[in-house]
């Protein structure tokens, strides 16, 4: 007797898979199981999300291995792993972020942060708002003006040298001995600690100005030490992907080298080399040390570079942690210093944002 | 404005390694010359060296004479740039500046160079150059689009409108429609056909098909074995070339018997 199936014939393609929701039932399982897991040892909601991960994977492979064999499984296993790598890299930032946040917020709300310096407030300010609660005196303003001074006078200094090295790398050294010494001594510039690079301002100007010559061109010297190797990197690596039929064509219309330079290589780059300044100027607008040994702390707004000691970001958070204005009472101070972090942090994203619409603006067009 | 150009002796070197020895070659004003052969046999690196655009390659020289009209392209005091401008090229990949508008591609020699153009001057010789490539009723409603927006073909005739901008008297194509389909190669046959009525061309092509159609004389390369230079083996009339070629070499090359 013929045995009759009424089932729909399975297609010899097909092999069992999942179901829809056994990714939900594996999260399900995972966080209760991980807080069962992580009360044992003390609950907290980190080690929760440890073990809940852990358990997650674990069910969730298994499962995967008995249904759909061992291929998928060991798929599903990749998948948890790059998913978590990324996860555990994310997460320091996140926290980064949140934590100046909920810190700076207060600081940056308090009226006049924005526009007063720290002339004239004291111990004696601080200890009145702590006691009384009146809202905290000072600001950042003369911080602010002197973060973005000394940088715009380093990126003034590192611009011209950083393009025209990487100009004479890409376009004049064919790789001779000149070339290959200066490429080596950027790459070992890139690795100089910061605080190297303050000294060698403050030396260089305490050579010729005499010792003590604390001014913000002078932190811009410093900052522009650091800065010049990022931007040779990053303008090379962008005149490199320049075409060479585009030289070449250049060259055919008998148009010089230096015109060809200037008219066609450098425009066809200039998205790529404006994204690569902008986000060197990130990378120098955060430092502490070069600027405490060539700038100084100065405590009131001072708008020339070339003289006085000049206040910056950093150097601000730095001195407002490590000595308060007022050392029985530090929170007046921390608050301020949480504000200043902030109003940092905001500055490098816009720069980032400021990157990315540029190298959008300036992008060779396309389309019809 | 077209110029003879007349080569005698000539060797090109990349650093020490000889690339092309010994070509006596005669090119007539106001005519098309081709140069066909294997690849690798120094067509192109010839054909570079008739506006010193070799010299582009670090180590790259030349021995003997390039005359254009009796003056001799390698001599003492010659500016290489002004060469250039006399002598015009187009290349084997269409590259229009990706920076710059249609109007802008077509007025780069004139714009990159820093000279003054007043604007009705400038108008006058986008439209002129554009209308001597064939490209003029395809792109005068877009003249301030990018060039990069054009198709292969168009850029390709934009790139030669912007060669003749410059007002030279020899026009180099270097396997100018060996990235192209059929339709734009016929249209910038076409357009060599009328160049020829005002320049002096010359064209290296792998498509003898080509050579044979646009061509009044032809020059066949050959190369003896790898590393050993090429040689100018021979050059005629385009008809003798193909129907009734003198050497052995060049028989058995456009008849596909090569090899």
């Amino acid at each position: 007797m013929a045995s009759i199936t009424t089932t729909a014939r399975r297609s010899a393609l097909t092999r069992n898979r999942l179901p829809r929701y056994a990714i939900w039932a594996a999260v399900v399982v995972g966080l209760v199981l991980g807080a069962a897991l992580s009360t044992l040892v003390g609950f907290n909601p980190f080690g929760w999300g440890v073990f809940a991960a852990i358990v997650f994977t674990a069910v969730y492979v298994a499962w995967s291995g008995v249904v759909e064999g061992s291929r998928k499984a060991k798929d599903k296993l990749a998948t948890c792993l790059v998913v978590g790598a990324f996860l555990v890299a994310l997460l320091p930032l996140i926290s980064v972020i949140w934590t100046v946040l909920v810190e700076g917020t207060k600081g940056l709300a308090t009226p006049g942060f924005l526009t007063t310096s720290m002339n004239g407030v004291s111990g004696i300010q601080d200890n009145e708002s702590a006691s009384d609660g009146t809202k905290v005196l000072g600001g950042i303003y003369h911080s602010l003006l002197g973060t973005l001074l000394i940088t715009l006078w380093a990126t003034i200094i590192s611009v011209p040298i950083g393009l025209l090295t990487s100009v004479y790398l890409v376009e004049y050294g064919n790789g001779n001995r000149l070339s290959r010494g200066i490429t080596f001594f950027v790459d070992v510039m890139t690795g100089i600690p910061s605080i190297v690079a303050g000294l060698f301002a403050a030396a260089l100007f305490a050579t010729i100005f005499g010792p003590g010559t604390k001014t913000g061109f002078v932190a811009a010297v410093a900052l522009s030490v650091l800065m010049i190797p990022v931007v040779v990197r990053s303008s090379e690596e962008m005149l490199r992907i320049v075409p060479n039929e585009l030289r070449e064509a250049s060259y055919a219309l008998g148009v010089r080298k230096w015109r060809t330079i200037l008219k066609v290589v450098i425009p066809t780059a200039i998205s790529g080399i404006a994204s690569g300044v902008t986000l060197a100027i990130a990378r120098v607008i955060g430092e502490t040390a070069p600027i405490l040994v060539t700038a100084g702390f100065a405590t009131k707004i001072n708008t020339n570079v070339f003289a006085d000691w000049m206040s910056s970001l950093p150097t601000f958070i730095y001195t407002q942690i490590l000595n308060p204005t007022s050392p029985s009472n530090p929170d007046p101070s921390l608050q301020r210093a949480w504000g200043a972090a902030l109003v940092l942090i905001i500055c490098v994203m816009i720069l980032n944002l400021v990157a990315r619409l540029v190298a959008r603006f300036f992008a060779p067009k396309t389309g019809r | 404005m077209s110029k003879r150009i007349d080569v005698k002796d000539l060797n090109v070197y990349y650093g020490n390694f000889l690339a092309v020895e010994g070509v006596n070659i005669n090119i007539a004003a106001r005519s098309v010359t081709a140069f066909i052969g294997p690849s690798g046999c120094g067509k192109s690196t010839f054909l570079r060296t008739l506006n010193r655009m070799h010299e582009v390659l670090p180590g790259a020289r030349v021995e003997g004479e390039v005359l254009l009209d009796g003056d001799d392209l390698y001599g003492s005091g010659v500016d290489p740039v002004a060469v250039r401008t006399h002598v015009g090229m187009v290349f084997q990949r269409p590259n229009p500046f990706p920076t710059m508008s249609i109007r802008d591609n077509v007025l780069a020699g004139v714009k990159l160079n820093g000279k003054r153009i007043s604007k009705s001057d400038a108008e006058g010789l986008v439209e002129s150059s554009l209308r001597g490539a064939n490209l003029w009723n395809e792109v005068k409603d877009r003249l301030d689009k990018p060039g990069s927006g054009l198709s292969g073909g168009q850029q390709q005739r934009l790139c030669i409108a912007r060669a003749i901008a410059v007002k030279p008297d020899v026009i180099l194509m270097d396997e100018p429609c060996s990235a192209l389909d059929p339709i734009s190669t016929l249209a910038i046959e076409d357009l060599i056909e009328e160049l020829k009525a005002n320049y002096t061309v010359v064209i290296v092509t792998h498509n003898m098909q080509q050579a044979a159609r646009v061509s009044d004389k032809t020059a066949f390369f050959n190369i003896a074995g790898t590393g050993k230079p090429g040689k100018l083996i021979e050059y005629a009339a385009t008809t003798e070339i193909f129907n009734n070629p003198k050497v052995k070499a060049t028989e058995d090359y456009v008849s596909g018997r090569f090899g």
